[in-house]
């Protein structure tokens, strides 16, 4: 599989999603920087990383999502290419529109950095196809704007259509229905604010994110 | 010519900061407050011939989420 992670000015979780890409695929993402207008030749996965792009000027992920890079990846997205938002990718992806809703600031204001239990919803989509529905598992948060918010219909569309992927077992930032990630309608572009590249390894402590990374990988290669 | 952009959330979608500065408001004493609401005002110096529909264009498109956002456009007349 040939990834691409994006980078942006002030992305700061790029070279973690880099290792644990490299070390579940097998091969070095290529590192795309936000003023590319096209994607490295055969990519067939995007990565967009957690961070603080643009340093969060005017909202999270307002100026990354029009940059140039992202027209490339929205065309890829469009073309079914899988494209994973994490934490401020996720941020990234609403204000582009490749996912609806937006992220809001936390509900009590403070930032939150923990490990958080949450629950794998939909067990059939290409990236969650490794975890058994209803499965709890263990992803760190690290966030300040995790609050997910969506008008009503849009979050009964959301669970009518089973593209809530991921949901947070406890109150964690005040995000509507304790959504944690969610897919778009053709179930190829995940955005979740926990981090799955931070759980891949003995060291983190925890692997839970590796059957992320690794059913994805099984599916690209099919 | 200069416009003002004020962006404001809409109705019904929570505003934690502006719950966090209504409680410090009381806390120090303020008292009568019945709600807060913080938003942001972007001002922009523009050309001559930049229309209306330009600057709600640009708001569309960048200076507001219009998923949790409102705008208004104030245009001042510069002397």
């Amino acid at each position: 599989m040939n990834s691409a992670v994006i980078v942006f000015p002030g992305s700061n979780c790029d070279r973690d999603l880099a290792v644990a890409l490299e070390r579940l695929t097998g091969r070095k993402p290529a590192m795309v920087w936000h003023k590319e207008s096209e994607l490295p030749q055969g990519i067939d996965f995007i990565g967009i990383p957690g961070g603080f792009s643009y340093g969060d000027y005017l909202r999270s992920g307002a100026m990354a999502a029009r940059s140039p890079v992202m027209r490339a990846v929205k065309d890829a997205a469009r073309r079914g290419v899988p494209v994973i938002g994490i934490c401020n990718g996720f941020q990234v992806l609403t204000e582009a529109g490749l996912l609806p809703g937006a992220l809001m600031r936390n509900a009590r204001l403070s930032f939150v950095c923990r490990e958080v239990p949450l629950r794998v919803e939909n067990s059939q989509s290409l990236f969650t196809a490794n975890y058994d529905a209803g499965e709890e598992i263990v992803f760190p948060v690290a966030h300040h704007d995790g609050n997910y918010q969506a008008d009503e219909a849009t979050l009964d569309r959301l669970e009518g259509e089973g593209r809530i992927a991921f949901r947070y077992l406890d109150e964690v930032n005040g995000s509507a229905r304790r959504i944690a990630g969610i897919l778009n309608d053709s179930g190829n572009v995940l955005g979740l604010m926990p981090h799955p590249e931070r759980v891949v390894e003995a060291a983190h402590g925890r692997t839970d994110g590796c059957r992320l990374f690794e059913g994805l990988l099984e599916t690209v290669n099919a | 010519m200069k416009a003002r952009v004020f962006i404001t959330l809409k109705n019904g979608v929570l505003d934690p900061q502006g719950k966090a500065i209504h409680h410090a408001l009381e806390s120090l004493g303020f008292s009568g407050v019945n709600d807060v609401r913080a938003g942001k005002l972007i001002e922009l110096d523009l050309a001559e011939g930049i229309s209306d529909a330009d600057i709600e264009d640009m708001c569309r498109k960048l200076l507001a989420n219009t998923v949790i956002e409102n705008f208004r456009i104030e245009r001042l007349e510069t002397a």
